[in-house]
């Protein structure tokens, strides 16, 4: 096990995220005072400072913000050969990191901007929110 | 301008050498650039009493190994950026009064590991499950992410971001103490291996051992010490992320410019001012980013500016003449060194000196763009 990939261990604020990966579902949180959506987890609107905040299923559509193809693999990420590191656009606004998966990882197939859609892959106990290419992964 | 008591650096040294040093614990790198900084500025050990410094191993820990106990202390670590903060807390602390001389100290044994703290890690912390789970690996693979959105925005080229490995070389080639000074060239930037795509290796920041440290005080007791003072103009501090995934502007650094925006207004200053400057330069997009960001070029315009040899040996801004972190060391957190450099060039006294370096600026980066401090050193009082 000291050789596997990096598991998220879930915190009492981040749980419904985690809980909802699971499910197959991507969950934001939403300031119900201005609107805004949100991301990573936390109990604070960080647009208004409003507390008053909930959670909804996002989507799962992003685009291709930016990423590195990385050459020196993370613990566990030996045998992948080199990957990308992503950082999506979700539709709803946030930005996440992640991983594309369903497509080589090589400047070439990987565009910015292209359309994606999120998909899990099992780490652990946990469902990991990765990205493939839209329309392959619904 | 000199709303407030004026303060300088009085001390600066590095330790004795940098690079590859097993024989030297992060402790003791502190305490040889410590000793080194307090004989710069004449002083003795006992004349300090203010401490400054990152964990670890901690203002407690060095003060106490030196055998002091200052009344002021300031842990502030937040990346390599953090040495530029403690001066500016300094600077606050002596017109405050809480402290007449401080001592900032930096050593990391990044190299060679020895009495070196383990990387943080932790699977609950917000990085940890939002950032690790997905392969990064530190700097290399999280610092560079933002690139490929600038390159496509406003069209940068791998031989431009290649170019300032290559004139930041130039300097080095001056410089005795830099780990690497053999001129390179474009090419063979770019037929270093891929460490992250896009950057290959000769676009990432050395690894090594070293210190340094620095004297700051009050200005009006500048006639006691043995080295020219150099005038603490102009300070900024900023934050942005804690993660580069939440960056938001892939673009530019809002840290870099609002640090930098309080740094000029405090010193009065504008870029035109500027005779010699220094960007903390962990990879090599990080001085266009530092460029554009404090103004002195619109955005998209530093890697033509930098390509076209203005900050090079004979061009218009001098930037990074020690090396930089690409060819002269970096341990890890690199602020220290870039200070040390200002301060050379303020002083006159540079292997690779710059005329007329009369102002010198220092931009710090912490993180992943997560923090920045920026400096304005003088020769001459506001």
């Amino acid at each position: 096990m000291s050789m596997s990939k990096a598991v998220p261990e879930p915190t009492p604020e981040t749980r419904p995220f985690w809980d909802g990966c699971a499910r197959g579902e991507l969950m934001l949180q939403r300031c119900r005072a201005c609107g805004q959506p949100y991301f990573y987890p936390r109990p604070i609107c960080p647009a208004c400072g409003s507390t008053d905040v909930e959670w909804f299923t996002a989507s799962g559509q992003a685009t291709l913000y930016s990423y590195v193809i990385n050459h020196r693999p993370a613990r566990g990420f030996e045998d992948d050969g080199p990957y990308a590191i992503a950082v999506v656009e979700l539709a709803e606004g946030p930005r996440m990191m992640t991983n594309i998966v369903g497509i080589p990882n090589t400047p070439e197939d990987l565009v910015l901007d292209m359309a994606l859609q999120v998909t899990f892959e099992q780490r652990g106990d946990i469902s990991l929110p990765v990205f493939g290419p839209a329309g392959e992964n619904q | 301008m000199s709303r407030e008591r004026g303060v300088i650096i009085a001390g600066a040294a590095e330790t004795d050498a940098l690079g590859k040093l097993p024989d030297h614990s992060t402790l003791q790198l502190h305490i040889e650039g410590a000793v080194n900084a307090v004989a710069d500025a004449g002083l003795t050990m006992r004349d300090i009493d203010g401490i400054a410094t990152v964990n670890s191993p901690g203002p407690v820990q060095v003060a106490h190994a030196l055998g002091i106990t200052p009344a002021w202390m300031d842990g502030t670590a937040v990346g390599g950026t953090s040495f530029l903060l403690h001066v500016r807390h300094a600077a606050a602390a002596i017109r405050a009064g809480y402290a007449t001389t401080v001592l900032i100290t930096h050593g990391e044994s990044g190299r060679s590991r020895v009495g070196a703290a383990p990387w943080p890690r932790g699977g609950s912390s917000i990085p940890g499950q939002f950032e690790a789970p997905y392969g990064t690996t530190g700097p290399t693979s999280t610092f560079t992410i933002p690139l490929l959105r600038y390159m496509k925005e406003y069209g940068l080229t791998q031989e431009q971001l290649a170019y300032v490995a290559v004139a930041q070389r130039k300097w080095a080639a001056r410089n005795p103490r830099a780990m690497f000074r053999d001129l390179i060239t474009v090419e063979d930037v770019l037929a270093s291996r891929i460490v992250a795509y896009p950057f290959h290796l000769l676009e990432c920041c050395l690894v090594t051992d070293g210190g340094g440290a620095l004297i700051v005080t009050a200005a009006d007791r500048a006639a006691e010490f043995p080295k020219p003072p150099v005038h603490v103009l102009g300070t900024g501090e900023a934050m942005e992320t804690p993660m580069i995934s939440q960056m938001v502007d892939f673009t530019e650094s809002q840290a870099f410019r609002q640090a930098g925006q309080a740094a000029f207004a405090e010193a009065g200053i504008t870029t035109a001012d500027v005779r010699h400057m220094m960007i903390y330069d962990a990879f090599a997009h990080v001085p266009i980013y530092g460029l554009e960001a404090l103004g002195f070029v619109k955005k998209g315009e530093a890697g033509p500016f930098i390509a076209d040899g203005n900050t090079e040996p004979g061009g218009r801004l001098p930037l990074n003449t020690n090396g930089g972190g690409l060819s002269y060391t970096h341990t890890g957190m690199y602020g220290m060194f870039a200070i040390q450099e200002g301060v050379r060039q303020v002083r006159g006294e540079a292997a690779a000196q710059v005329p007329d370096a009369e102002i010198s600026v220092i931009l710090g980066n912490g993180g992943m763009f997560a923090t920045s401090g920026v400096l304005v050193l003088g020769r001459q009082a506001g």
